[in-house]
């Protein structure tokens, strides 16, 4: 027994030196810059950064507005599912896994080709007017289509996945026989029966957001991701500063996240 | 379970088949939103890349015309090579990645210590979501030529290189191995230890156990895992893109240089092409992951 567990301890101990080693390393490199000394400077610089702010917030609303429209889609879909439809819940379940199959790489290519369209094709009809719109650099509405779809299979499980454990079906025909409407059913009734996995579906939606670069990069947007990498070139030790803090932050989310989950997975429980 | 307690008596039956009648409307109307966006956002685009994927621009007259001309010349040359080395990256990493978190988690999950267990795998989640740009930087501030350990451990004088081959799988191992043990954690917890008290109570030794009763059980999760990580390291581009540059030919480095306009004239639709092969290749890596689940699921229901 001994030696097994002096096995373990090898095992974790050899795991926690290759994933803590790069994470202390770059606190070291933003802190004790050759010539300088320890510094924290490469963190007092990241507020003032050019388009530091700006990039944040644009990733922010990104994340704000692929959230509430994956859950305006997702939701009614199903919630419907688990009460009427069941028969198209393979196809509900093949089309959100599709994403899956296309590389965001793969799926980027198809949209550029998409988005060329409008000028060569389009220029003289209405809608070309719409493909400015959704490119607008401002707000690029592209990019949250583009995210919605690879979010479906994420939020498609964490739904799945709360859903399997309430009985909607009875909840619903509880509430409608005390008299609730069809959407004071919906929004009172099941909704915060599924408040579990609903946190679980935005967060693992925002996570993706805001990580997310592939897509941004290759259709020229600049979010938190891309503004990270772009400035990776000129100033070494502000680039990694700020991926030290976007990893901590990640890490809180999704701590939170876990912790939100056990909490109500034990609340259900009991 | 419930429901079917629950099941109205057959006198009211009609009364209940009609309400399911009025249901069923609302029931397809609310997926209806869901699919148009789907077939807006994701079908077009899918299809572009279908149709620009067998599309061949004739440079002198503009005229286009169906061929498969771009599918072959995605299979031939630096695109075939950069195919190539994404698939050995991709495989290399994957299998280390699956060699090196079966351990891990075997030695979290017979943990006694619950807290290290939850530790482990809320980590895990965090770090297999952590790729990209930042894993590239931390790695770069860490390995990379003026990185912390390489300057203080002198590595580049034994020959250290992050922008290479070994250097980039050392690096995807980073989000792999957390992956690997997320996916594999489930089946571990399926293996009952009546299995292994049976097959120590007939004599076998742990070496015998794990030969002939665990690993056959955990193979088909095994195997699943491999794929979804093989999968995983294979569309994987930030990383590489902020870490290596062109340094390491990978397909997603080739599509990406192709999207923003740095081929040769003509050569756009071949991107396409290139993206229609890694297409084919996810959709050959789910096609062996899903029935693998499936089976996995069998034994550790």
């Amino acid at each position: 027994m001994a030696r097994l567990n002096l096995w373990r301890w090898v095992v974790l101990a050899l795991a926690a030196v290759y994933f803590l080693v790069p994470l202390a390393a770059s606190v070291i490199f933003t802190v004790d810059v050759p010539g300088q000394g320890i510094t924290f400077d490469a963190y007092s610089r990241i507020i003032g950064a050019d388009g530091f702010v700006s990039s944040l917030l644009l990733s922010l609303e990104l994340a704000a507005a692929t959230i509430a429209v994956v859950l305006l889609l997702m939701v009614p879909a199903m919630v419907a599912l688990r009460l009427g439809a069941p028969r198209l819940r393979p196809v509900v379940e093949v089309v959100c896994s599709l994403p899956l199959v296309v590389p965001p790489i793969a799926f980027v290519a198809g949209i550029s080709t998409v988005l060329k369209w409008g000028p060569e094709h389009l220029s003289r009809t209405p809608l070309f007017q719409t493909f400015v719109a959704i490119q607008n650099p401002d707000f690029p509405f592209v990019l949250v289509l583009a995210y919605v779809v690879m979010a479906l299979p994420f939020v498609y499980r964490a739904l799945d996945a709360g859903l399997r454990a309430v009985d909607v079906r009875t909840l619903v025909e509880a509430a409608r026989s005390c008299g609730a409407g069809w959407p004071q059913a919906l929004v009172r009734v099941v909704l915060p029966n599924l408040r579990g996995a609903l946190l679980n579906a935005s967060f693992l939606t925002l996570a993706l957001v805001l990580g997310e670069f592939t897509v941004a990069q290759l259709l020229g947007f600049q979010p938190f991701a891309v503004w990270i990498y772009s400035v990776g070139g000129s100033q070494a030790q502000l680039s990694v500063a700020v991926s030290v803090l976007s990893l901590l932050v990640t890490w809180a989310l999704l701590l939170s996240l876990a912790g939100l989950g056990g909490r109500s997975r034990t609340a259900s429980r009991g | 379970m419930t429901t079917v307690l629950t099941e109205a008596p057959a006198d009211v039956a009609p009364a209940a088949a009609d309400q399911q009648r009025r249901r069923r409307a609302p029931g397809w109307l609310a997926v209806v939103p869901l699919l148009v966006v789907v077939a807006v956002a994701f079908g077009i685009p899918a299809l572009a890349m279908l149709n620009g994927a067998f599309t061949v621009k004739d440079q002198a007259t503009g005229a286009t015309s169906y061929s498969a001309a771009n599918m072959t010349d995605s299979v031939q040359g630096a695109y075939l090579t950069a195919l190539l080395g994404s698939v050995k990256l991709s495989a290399v990493s994957a299998g280390i990645a699956t060699v090196l978190g079966l351990p891990l988690a075997q030695a979290v999950v017979t943990s006694r210590f619950r807290a290290l267990r939850e530790a482990v795998l809320t980590a895990s989640g965090v770090l297999a979501n952590f790729g990209g740009v930042p894993l590239a930087f931390a790695f770069v501030a860490t390995l990379g030529n003026a990185g912390v350990l390489t300057t203080h451990l002198g590595l580049k004088d034994h020959g250290w290189n992050l922008y290479s081959f070994w250097g980039l799988t050392l690096v995807y191992l980073y989000f792999l191995i957390p992956l690997m043990v997320l996916t594999i954690t489930p089946a571990l917890d399926g293996l009952r230890s009546q299995w292994r008290e049976a097959a120590q109570n007939n004599g076998a030794t742990t070496v015998q156990y794990w030969r002939h009763v665990a690993l056959p059980v955990l193979a088909p999760s095994l195997l699943g895992g491999l794929v979804l990580l093989f999968g995983s390291a294979f569309a994987a581009y930030a990383t590489a893109a902020a870490m290596v540059g062109s340094a390491v030919p990978l397909v997603t480095l080739q599509i990406a240089d192709a999207i923003s306009g740095n081929v040769m004239v003509g050569q756009e639709n071949v991107a396409l092409a290139l993206s229609l092969d890694m297409v084919l290749i996810a959709g050959l890596v789910m096609a062996v992951y899903l029935p693998l689940q499936r089976r996995s699921a069998r034994w550790l229901a």
